[in-house]
């Protein structure tokens, strides 16, 4: 029974502080569905205003047509997933499954079946007599979502669920919460600040920073097509580089350092003019031209060997630094101080007006409620 | 490496020694010396002692009586101290800096003045018994067990209370989400979860609340009216000897640390089966309660503190009430205030000079032997541990007793003197200093140490220098609460004091005994203030509002 979200007009007060404003949001039956921001942006806040543990000061929120704002957190029928887990210490793994269950009143038989169901969809029914203490981070964060989930939630609300585990072990956490979450097909808002954790995870992902959306979108839209300059430099790495545009008829040109002109077929019919832009060129949007070959000039500073790619920081004529990410070769790494010749993939790039505020570049894809477009 | 250590002459093994030596001498040698007396009658063996202790119902019944009180007493202040911790950590009450003072100030003062003031206001001829008389209420005796029970419940319950606040602080406030997120919350999730959650450390207050309860005389002895508890005997026992043989007071102090030990091996082993651990990331947040419910949080809160401090206020207000003999007369004077001042002139010098030597020697060992077993384990410093917390578990007057018994003689004549009362203090506090020290040290990594030695200060001058001054603030709060139970301590230095070592506390009593109500309550009024300076001496130091034992 799972249902769609609708937010409309959200405030978020403490004191006079305002921490969100006027914030619209629909999240789909069944999607997963990520908050993304760096901290204090407002993603925490606005999550647990679903929940029930903000208050909300002004706005709606709707479950399907129902709306929650008044509801008691205890009625919501949301499964949570906490930083730290939340697990009960004094109850045994099987307990702290079961704990949702028995305040539902079921009969015992549904309990057992339902706590046996979710302990081996989680696979931890080998620790169901164990307490909390002696289980790993990965186990306990197992049980978290079990325990969240045997109550049969509507929604599902999981606040920086893997930010308390190690590396590894969160790339393979994030797997199985995908994994589940496919297979239960509930409606999940996941909070989190990690920009690949992310995009590994989410249906769709809203970029918020400062209480305010700044776009909505998949994972791939996001990243290609970025709404505004922040998108851009949150999500991924990119190379951002003042510049300015000329219309010269129906073509449009960017200077690159170095007065270096190319021509960008990209940009929108109604941007087709002389302005000021900032530009921004991820690592893997730039390339290495042949030796000889006309391109934008480049000093190598410094080169460094990851496996697959290489990366390489370099600086320009104008002194503006940048980042190149290049396949690994099998011969010799380029050397500190070599002039090289850079080329740029100008269908990826991305060009943003001077404040960075509006990508003038087609097929941006932005789901904000209300927002320009 | 290990020929370095082994070529090295560590300091710390120095101190383990020393700290062994004194350990044998002031605690392990008393308590063989009182097993010794219980079991010797005239150079010959025999369990005289514990037969007459065994044939007579009269005492017998008092370790039933004894458990009764302890029992009721610690369901009590559970019944009390729990909601009042869960309301006072969860909401916002109003005053609630001033409630906890008055929390920790009723903890702190002697129960046995919490039994003269109930008597004076809910006795026979109380104050408050003839105010409901005239309006036709009936109020039921307060002697004997329910009153003992009501006085020792309200002295007692703001222990529950600041351990649970303890607790609840660890408790993190996503487990209270979680909670209300899967349907449970209000009075339920306060006995499903809160309670669980906090069971260890109500498991802990228990224990100390009937330990403190079952060893408690001074509050029998005043209300009990022939309701005789355990400890009573032992004082009884003890005085009906003096000069002869000890041979039943040592009994019954031996039957007396039997009982003891047992409760405390029950207590480990229920917590024992209590064990996990916790800590907060984020802590429970206080709440404002709305409408109705507030208003009752707001009164059950305030008319409990209100209630157990009712006696301390009574004490303050007539300290200053005129007297005639022994009799309060109407008016008001400070002529109890010029009594004690000039009688008994030794008592509030006493009480700083015995204290404060305590104190520092109190201080200056916990650090020791908290360092010792802390950082540097081994079996000699495993027995220090264990023998630190000895006493923790021995009723105070039956420490007494083995003082008195081990150093009434030559080479080690020392009953009587000042000496004997820093001694017994300095047993009777070092588990609890130390076990606060220990704390604080297991907060500092080691590799700070590490870090010193490394770079060439010696192992003493890195204690010296990095990890004492590191303990500083930790020390420093541990120090002023246990500054405060020294000048309140009864049962042990009641055995050992005479006319010129007599302290505050021992004044309050003897005058109380006396009947003397004016002078005790000056007497007790000095020591309430000297208690409140030392609190907000506490509160400055530390910088926090939250006192915790």
């Amino acid at each position: 029974m799972s249902v769609n979200i609708t937010i409309r007009d959200a405030v978020k007060k403490y004191g006079s502080n305002t921490i969100i404003t006027d914030l619209s949001l629909d999240i789909k039956e069944g999607e997963f569905f990520t908050l993304l921001g760096p901290s204090g942006c407002g993603k925490t806040t606005l999550l647990r205003m679903i929940a029930g543990f903000n208050s909300i000061e002004g706005g709606d929120f709707y479950f399907n047509d129902v709306r929650i704002n008044d509801m008691d957190p205890v009625k919501r029928n949301i499964g949570m997933v906490f930083q730290n887990y939340a697990i009960f210490p004094n109850l045994t793994v099987e307990k702290n499954v079961a704990f949702g269950l028995k305040n539902r009143k079921l009969s015992k038989d549904v309990i057992v079946e339902k706590t046996d169901k979710f302990l081996k969809l989680m696979k931890i029914e080998e620790y169901r007599d164990r307490m909390p203490e002696r289980l790993s981070g990965g186990q306990q964060q197992r049980v978290a979502l079990a325990r969240a989930l045997a109550i049969t939630p509507d929604v599902l609300l999981m606040d920086e669920p893997l930010s308390n585990l190690d590396a590894k072990l969160r790339v393979e956490m994030r797997t199985v919460i995908k994994e589940i979450q496919n297979t239960v097909g509930i409606t999940t808002v996941y909070v989190t600040h990690d920009q690949e954790e992310a995009m590994a995870v989410s249906d769709r992902i809203a970029v918020m920073n400062l209480g305010d959306i700044q776009q909505i979108g998949t994972p791939k839209a996001l990243y290609q097509r970025p709404a505004n300059l922040f998108v851009a430099t949150f999500i991924g790495r990119t190379n951002i580089i003042k510049s300015t545009l000329h219309a010269e008829g129906q073509k449009t040109f960017i200077t690159l350092p170095g007065n270096h002109r190319i021509e960008l077929s990209t940009i929108m019919a109604d941007q087709r003019k002389d302005q000021e832009v900032i530009l921004s060129i991820r690592p893997e949007e730039l390339y290495l031209k042949p030796e000889g070959e006309d391109g934008v000039k480049a000093i190598i500073d410094d080169a460094v060997f990851l496996g697959l790619n290489t990366h390489y920081f370099v600086h320009f004529e104008s002194g503006e630094k940048a980042e190149i990410i290049q396949e690994s070769q099998i011969d010799s790494i380029l050397e500190k101080g070599s002039v090289i010749s850079l080329g740029v993939k100008t269908q990826k790039i991305n060009v943003f007006d001077k404040d960075g505020k509006r990508n003038l570049v087609m097929g941006v894809h932005n789901d904000l409620v209300g927002g320009a477009r | 490496m290990s020929r370095e250590k082994s070529k090295r002459k560590d300091v710390w093994k120095l101190v383990s020694l020393l700290v062994i030596l004194m350990y044998a001498l002031i605690l392990v040698y008393p308590l063989i010396r009182l097993l010794r007396e219980s079991v010797i009658v005239e150079g010959q063996f025999s369990l005289q002692g514990f037969k007459d202790f065994f044939s007579k119902p009269y005492y017998v019944r008092s370790i039933g009586n004894s458990l009764k009180v302890s029992l009721a007493a610690t369901a009590i202040s559970l019944a009390l101290g729990v909601p009042l911790a869960y309301f006072y950590q969860m909401y916002e009450i109003k005053g609630k800096s001033l409630l906890q003072v008055l929390v920790i100030l009723c903890s702190m003062s002697a129960p046995f003045i919490g039994a003269y003031s109930w008597i004076v206001l809910l006795g026979r001829s109380g104050v408050f018994t003839k105010l409901l008389e005239s309006i036709g209420i009936q109020v039921g005796s307060i002697y004997g067990f329910s009153g003992i029970v009501l006085v020792l419940s309200l002295q007692l319950f703001p222990l529950v209370f600041l351990y649970l606040c303890g607790a609840l602080k660890n408790v993190d406030n996503s487990l209270l989400e979680a909670s209300v997120n899967m349907g449970c919350s209000g009075a339920k999730m306060f006995f499903t979860v809160v309670i669980p959650l906090c069971m260890p450390t109500i498991i802990a207050a228990s224990l100390l609340v009937f330990m403190r309860a079952f060893a408690d005389f001074g509050t029998p002895l005043l209300i009990g009216e022939g309701y005789k508890t355990f400890p009573v005997i032992i004082y009884d026992a003890y005085f009906a000897e003096t000069g002869g043989d000890h041979t039943f007071g040592a009994a019954v102090s031996v039957i007396g640390i039997f009982i003891t030990a047992a409760i405390f091996l029950f207590q480990s082993w229920i917590s024992n089966r209590h064990h996990f651990t916790m800590n907060a990331m984020h802590s429970i947040e206080r709440k404002k309660a709305k409408g109705f419910k507030n208003v009752l949080l707001h009164i059950y809160c305030w008319a409990i503190v209100g209630l157990s401090f009712m006696p301390q206020v009574y004490v303050i207000y007539s300290s200053f009430q005129k007297t005639s003999g022994k009799l309060f007369v109407p008016g008001y004077s400070l002529e109890s205030y010029r009594f004690a001042f000039t009688h008994l002139k030794k008592a509030i010098p006493n009480t700083f000079l015995i204290g404060i030597a305590a104190l520092a020697l109190v201080v200056v060992l916990a650090i020791l032997i908290a360092y010792l077993v802390v950082r540097r384990a081994n079996v000699a410093n495993k027995v220090i541990d264990t023998l630190s917390m000895v006493p923790y578990i021995i009723p105070g007057s039956v420490i007494g007793i083995a003082l008195v018994l081990s150093f009434s003689k030559r080479p080690l004549l020392l009953s009587g003197t000042a000496a004997i009362m820093v001694i017994a203090l300095i047993i009777r506090r070092i588990p609890y200093t130390i076990r606060s020290s220990v704390a604080v040290l297991q907060q500092i990594p080691i590799t700070i140490e590490e870090a010193a030695i490394s770079l060439g200060a010696s192992k003493m001058k890195t204690f010296f220098t990095i990890t004492v001054p590191m303990m500083g603030n930790g020390i420093i709060s541990g120090a002023i609460l246990s500054w405060v139970t020294i000048i309140t301590e009864l049962s042990t230095a009641v055995i050992l004091y005479n006319a010129n070592t007599i302290t505050l506390t021992l004044a309050v009593y003897t005058y109380v005994s006396r009947g003397s109500y004016g002078i005790a309550a000056a007497y007790a009024t000095i020591l309430t203030v000297t208690t409140i300076l030392s609190l907000l001496l506490y509160m400055k130091l530390t910088g926090n509002k939250e006192v915790s034992l």
